[in-house]
């Protein structure tokens, strides 16, 4: 995913002579590729990321897109002012590329960790948050990012995921994908938890349980409508993130089901990280397993959670 | 012992000529009339900001986003009435907006906003910003080969900020010779004096050793901020900085120096009569 993210930059500035690419400290060779073509437009400018969004608000002010790329966790927290003031508030068109969103770099410890990204980047006012789950889709996604008005964060995996997303499905920022229909259950995922949601509804078939996903990978702004459409019918809405429970993908869906539905709301469970650091490496998958995020935990807890919504709440009527 | 500058010393003694009256006028009318404002951070920079809009920058009030003007940011925002006093007398927008400072229809807030007032080419106010968007704007002209000029006026308290220096950093390895620093060096910050807060000096020598070219001047005296913003870039291939030694409060005794009067709320009779007899009717 990465990788073709960085691939996307390079041939989107072939296409377009705004394209910058602007990285920190990335690895060596680093879209060499683009630095030989486009050396002007290869720029890397230091572990100074406040720095770095400050220039790339000046150079999206003269008519620039530039594309910044580092580790998630310093794209967010070191420099979140200059993202709130400078980029938000100016509303530039500046895509922060972020390497290693959620466990990506589990072995690295918590500073490499970022699993409260989402939350941090959609409370701010005029942030796009898209969370691809593959590489194609990682492509799709690039490709719409050239004329999108405003700030977008831009969440990817490790690479290598499986490619689970489809050509056929399209894509379109702020347009979530149906990837199965609803049944008794629809999951809402974001970036690569979807991988984890097809695994689980496949065991959820296994049990007679019918299992729809809804593909979420814009969390902001927030698809309502197909949120809306998919929970219809089914008894039980569940949200699969790689994030702390506050303010990611299953706070966004909770918020706005309480806004468009009030009173009459769904069974909800959501599925996400605890709200603490990790303390423990290994890789992303054992870490995800470890918080019920594989396809096995999270297939358990749908199904615990429909038993006891069997008992606690009304089945959901179509509206 | 740190040496004091000769420039500080010229910045205390200094007269102001009535354009400086003037000016200081407008900023303590919007201050009355608001009942609140950053005073002595709009007076030390009133002659760095008067000599730009008045003397230096390519800029047309008629069309204040032309491609081709010069940009200038005041990265200090909260010295914002020494900028809106020049931008209003200059035409950018009506003197009369100037009364409505911080009201809630007015389009002057208490730091400056991009979009809302004319003029003013980027939001500030969260300190330490202003530099890296000028570095952006000053290679955004080198790459575009265009020949507009940038000027970025930042506070000494605010170059506490690391951001700074990582923009001071990246505008050297560019060789950014179309950015201009302009440093207000009043020595005073919001609690008590930069010595104290956090010691700068020296430093000239730091911006040097970051690769700018340095100048330093009393930054009230007209004369010497023309002479110095006409000869930018100091050295061809480099960013330069001016150190301009000023005074917090200049031109209004009560004021000078006084970190009381950083910002201030209301005005009482006897400061009233107090500023009157130092910058005129107002």
């Amino acid at each position: 995913m990465r990788n073709t993210a960085m691939n996307m930059v390079h041939k989107l500035a072939t296409r377009d002579e705004r394209v910058l690419y602007i990285g920190s400290d990335p690895g060596a060779g680093t879209l060499r590729a683009m630095s030989k073509e486009f050396p002007k437009r290869h720029l890397i400018e230091g572990i100074s990321e406040a720095h770095i969004i400050g220039m790339s608000a000046g150079l999206a002010m003269e008519g620039f897109v530039p594309y910044v790329n580092t580790i998630a966790t310093f794209l967010t927290r070191r420099c979140y002012e200059q993202v709130a003031v400078d980029l938000c508030l100016h509303n530039l068109p500046v895509r922060l590329i972020a390497n290693g969103g959620g466990l990506v770099y589990a072995p690295l410890g918590p500073t490499h960790q970022a699993i409260e990204d989402i939350a941090i980047m959609r409370a701010l006012p005029n942030m796009t948050v898209v969370c691809p789950c593959d590489a194609d889709e990682a492509a799709r996604l690039m490709e719409q990012t050239l004329d999108w008005t405003g700030p977008i964060y831009i969440r990817l995996g490790k690479g290598g995921d499986a490619v689970v997303s489809r050509a056929e499905h399209g894509f379109e920022i702020g347009k979530a994908i149906l990837m199965r229909p609803p049944g008794d259950v629809v999951m809402i995922t974001t970036g690569i938890m979807l991988q984890r949601a097809l695994a689980a509804a496949d065991l959820l078939a296994a049990q007679g349980i019918r299992a729809g996903i809804l593909h979420m990978h814009t969390v902001k702004p927030l698809d309502t409508e197909a949120l809306l459409q998919a929970i219809r019918g089914t008894r039980l809405v569940a949200t699969l993130e790689e994030h702390v429970p506050s303010g990611g993908l299953g706070s966004a869906v909770a918020e706005a089901l309480i806004d468009k539905l009030g009173s009459g709301l769904p069974a909800m469970l959501r599925l996400s990280l605890p709200d603490r650091f990790m303390h423990n490496y290994g890789s992303q998958d054992s870490l995800l397993k470890k918080h019920g995020l594989s396809a096995d935990a999270i297939a358990t807890s749908i199904e615990r959670a429909l038993t006891a919504s069997h008992t606690s709440y009304p089945q959901l009527h179509s509206t | 012992m740190i040496q004091i500058s000769p420039h500080a010393e010229a910045a205390l003694t200094c007269t102001l000529d009535e354009r400086s009256l003037y000016l200081r006028r407008l900023v303590l009318a919007s201050v009355r009339s608001a009942g609140r404002g950053h005073v002595g951070p709009a007076l030390s920079l009133i002659e760095m900001v008067r000599v730009l809009y008045d003397d230096v920058l390519r800029i047309d009030p008629n069309n204040p986003r032309d491609p081709a003007r010069d940009r200038a940011i005041l990265s200090k925002g909260h010295g914002c009435l020494a900028l809106y006093a020049l931008l209003a007398d200059r035409g950018f927008f009506p003197l009369s907006e100037l009364d409505g400072f911080c009201g809630p229809d007015s389009i002057l807030g208490g730091h400056p906003e991009y979009g809302m007032v004319p003029g003013v080419e980027a939001s500030t106010g969260a300190l330490g910003h202003g530099l890296s968007i000028g570095v952006g704007l000053a290679l955004a002209a080198r790459m575009r080969e265009r020949t507009y000029r940038t000027f970025v006026l930042l506070g000494d308290g605010e170059i506490n900020e690391g951001s700074v220096w990582e923009a001071a950093m990246g505008a050297a390895k560019h060789g950014l010779d179309n950015l201009v620093a302009l440093i207000d060096y009043n020595k005073l910050q919001s609690y008590g004096p930069t010595d104290y807060v956090l010691p700068l000096e020296p430093l000239a020598d730091k911006w040097r050793s970051f690769g700018f070219a340095v100048q330093e001047l009393n930054g009230h005296d007209v004369g010497a901020l023309r002479a110095v913003l006409k000869q930018v870039p100091a050295v061809p291939g480099k960013p330069t900085a001016i150190i301009c030694h000023t005074v917090k409060g200049k031109g209004l005794p009560v004021a000078e120096s006084n970190a009381d009067w950083h910002h201030k709320n209301k005005l009482t009779d006897s400061e009233l009569d107090a500023i009157r007899v130092a910058v005129g009717d107002f």
